[in-house]
């Protein structure tokens, strides 16, 4: 009998030694490339190709779904020193706290292959994936450049023009964009906007610094353009101008689909949204124009970065500066409509060809290219920027939406804002 | 084949040690690290953390946001014990004196069964402020619509409907196991003496089945208290944690926002040491009243 006890102790310990060891897995001088991503980056048919183009390399991609839970592990993971893949994908809006954390990963400028030069991307997307010390954190992917996206039959309803080209007079400035707001909703009684913080963050994202000065200092309080901001936004939402809908709830959802709100900021990525939420039965209805107010301004897209915790840091930047390569970003945008940030893929024929039929033929390949060129300067963003947005500010504006006045909502935004930066 | 006596004797606790070395390593290790982690001022990626001893729990005390926490968890747990109390008690009575087929028995467990994950996002919808069912049928009765976000009770309602929802019928079952237990002595008596069946139900079964009915409020009280999935997915906003003022985050949602969103990790496990020692007290307080009236 006793050896029974022991073959069972002994499958008990071989089992465990053996799912331990299968992380590992290196086989006969092959090194394994882990690729960490959310969402779709379009990568399924790359990667086979990269392997066979390099024998000695074997590339496992690790996605997860969504982009919340992803950077909540990419930052539990590089607090806790290890599990890391070793190319990993980052959010823009994650992307200050990576660079707040420079010294965690490899400046690609370094260890990266020596052709990949600044000029592969538009200057600002490879501006804001430097550090403050200068080093490269990240290899551009892809961008949203933002453009404005409408109910055409809503703004007709209202009497306010509404092709593409004589609607760019409404979306000139932010001024106009309100005032607009102002003749639709006393024209229809109906919202111009989804969410005080859709146009807020817009807004935000335009100013020369984020929520830290250069130098870290959280200027939330100090900086006055953002009160500015905060007071225009809150005070249309209160004229009626905000539909109160917060961005991809079941109830935006619903809005789009009602036609709930005439306007939309509209990312590159904004277009697939807008046509799954609003349906077949509205096709033809919203259109989009190569305007936004204040300027241009860009709302996502990620960076491939290498952590230090990469045991093959140059093989990963490698693959990294291959799938960031204008060709293979063709082809993921062929495939996901991810907008490219590689300046020879903006001028592709294939990008600049591409036209939608549910937004009234609109040649939207060439208009986000357009728009691409318009962002300004790359913003500097402190350490927490991406959370103080999206867990204080987003939540505060919808307080505000809810009914708090707007004096107590800025004072809940800026303890949150202290919070986060401590 | 034969076995040494030492051999014999130690086999036994070969076999449990697989389970104390897990227990040990996800239970236990995290439990006295947690502690620990809770005298320093710990940000998420820092490498020199500062000693401050008892000063996450003197911060706490004078946390507005905790203090709000813990109302809207208390609130929680009264919303979620009672009526699951009540109706399952209603529950398991009907089962029991209707000789209802089995399959209903399963039929009221099913809501348990299903993807805590799914049944919030479908309750969410449902209760969704402009564009939700609820909604929809409270104005077509001529009611107000309610903004089930933005008012704190009715938000606490909409959280509790779903936890009700998904325990109730679990908990019927564990009062209808207990009800078929109650021996039916004293109810002939109490016939024999004139009583009607309410009263019999009011005097008789509900005295005999008061050990079970007081597990049933304990564990619904603990689940209470450890509420965190439904309003983390009820929330329309994804940035934020129980709403946009938190009028319904409760004392987990606090510590997820303490730990992965201002990155204070040495704080959120000051509040998990709270928890925890509110949770062991209701244990214990749970443990001597069943005790008492076992007797």
């Amino acid at each position: 009998m006793h050896r029974r006890v022991w073959k069972c102790l002994v499958i008990v310990v071989v089992a465990a030694l053996f799912s331990a060891s299968c992380g590992t897995g290196a086989a006969q001088g092959r090194i394994t490339l882990t690729v960490a991503t959310f969402s779709e980056f379009g990568y399924d048919e790359l990667i086979p190709e990269y392997e066979a183009a390099h024998p000695g390399i074997r590339v496992v991609q690790e996605r997860t779904g969504q982009g919340g839970p992803y950077h909540d592990q990419l930052f539990t993971r590089l607090g806790a020193g290890s599990g890391l893949g070793d190319v990993v994908a980052v959010e823009e809006g994650h992307l200050s706290d990576v660079l707040a954390q420079a010294r965690l990963f490899n400046d690609l400028t370094e260890i990266g292959p020596a052709d990949v030069k600044a000029d592969r991307w538009l200057d600002w997307k490879y501006q804001a994936g430097r550090a403050r010390n200068g080093a490269l954190i990240g290899y551009g992917t892809d961008i949203g450049p933002l453009a404005m996206c409408y109910r055409r039959d809503l703004l007709d309803a209202a009497g306010l023009p509404s092709d593409p080209e004589s609607v760019k007079s409404l979306f000139a400035t932010w001024d106009s964009y309100f005032a607009a707001g102002d003749t639709f909703h006393a024209r229809t009684g109906k919202a111009w906007f989804d969410s005080d913080s859709q146009i807020f963050n817009a807004m935000q994202n335009q100013l020369p610094t984020g929520y830290f000065d250069t130098d870290d200092r959280l200027v939330i309080d100090t900086e006055p353009a953002i009160r500015h901001n905060w007071d225009a936004v809150t005070a249309a939402g209160a004229r009626g101008q905000s539909a109160g809908l917060t961005a991809f709830s079941t109830d935006w959802d619903a809005g789009f689909a009602a036609g709930a709100f005439a306007t939309k900021t509209c990312p590159s990525w904004m277009l697939g949204v807008i046509k799954a939420k609003a349906g077949a039965d509205n096709a033809g209805k919203w259109a989009v124009t190569d305007a936004f107010p204040g300027g241009g301004g860009n709302w996502g897209g990620s960076y491939l970065a290498v952590p230090k915790q990469s045991k093959h840091p140059r093989e990963a930047a490698e693959l990294a500066a291959w799938l960031t390569a204008p060709q293979q970003q063709i082809r993921a945008f062929a495939k996901t409509g991810n907008f490219p940030s590689q300046t020879a893929a903006l001028d592709s024929p294939e990008l600049l060809g591409t036209v939608d039929a549910y937004f009234g033929g609109t040649r939207t390949g060439e208009l986000f290219a357009a728009r691409a060129r318009q962002v300004g300067k790359a913003q500097y963003k402190g350490p927490g920027d991406g959370r103080i947005q999206e867990n204080v500010m987003a939540p505060a504006l919808h307080a505000v939406e809810q009914g708090e006045p707007p004096e107590q909502g800025w004072q809940q935004a800026v303890e949150g804002a202290r919070r986060i930066a401590r | 084949m034969t076995m040494s006596v030492s051999m014999r004797s130690r086999a036994p606790y070969l076999f449990i040690l697989p389970f104390f070395a897990v227990f040990g390593f996800v239970v236990v290790y995290p439990l006295i690290y947690n502690g620990y982690l809770a005298l320093f001022d710990w940000d998420l990626l820092d490498d020199s953390p500062a000693f401050v001893g008892f000063g996450n729990y003197a911060a706490l005390l004078t946390d507005e946001r905790f203090g709000r926490a813990v109302v809207n968890t208390l609130s929680l747990v009264a919303l979620t014990t009672v009526p699951q109390l009540v109706i399952a008690i209603g529950l398991a009575a009907l089962l029991d004196t209707r000789r209802i087929a089995s399959r209903w028995e399963i039929g009221i467990l099913l809501p348990c069964a299903m993807s805590l994950v799914a049944v919030a996002i479908v309750f969410a919808n449902l209760f969704g402020p402009r564009f939700g069912l609820v909604n929809d049928a409270l104005t077509a009765v001529g009611l107000d619509p309610v903004d089930w976000q933005a008012d704190r009770f009715a938000a606490h309602l909409a959280i509790a409907s779903m936890v009700d929802w998904r325990w109730t019928g679990y908990n019927a079952l564990i009062v209808l196991a207990a009800l078929r237990a109650v021996p039916r002595e004293p109810h002939e008596a109490a016939l024999l003496d004139g009583a009607g069946p309410m009263r019999r139900f009011t005097s008789v079964t509900l005295p005999l089945l008061r050990p079970t009915l007081v597990f049933v409020a304990v564990t619904s009280t603990v689940g209470g208290l450890q509420i965190f999935t439904e309003p983390k997915l009820f929330d329309m906003l994804p940035g934020a944690n129980g709403g946009a003022r938190g009028q319904f985050q409760t004392v987990t949602l606090y510590l997820y926002q303490a730990a992965f969103e201002d990155r204070h990790l040495g704080y959120a496990a000051a509040i998990a040491c709270v928890l925890f020692v509110v949770i062991g007290l209701l244990a214990w307080v749970n443990y001597r009243v069943t005790r008492a009236l076992a007797r």
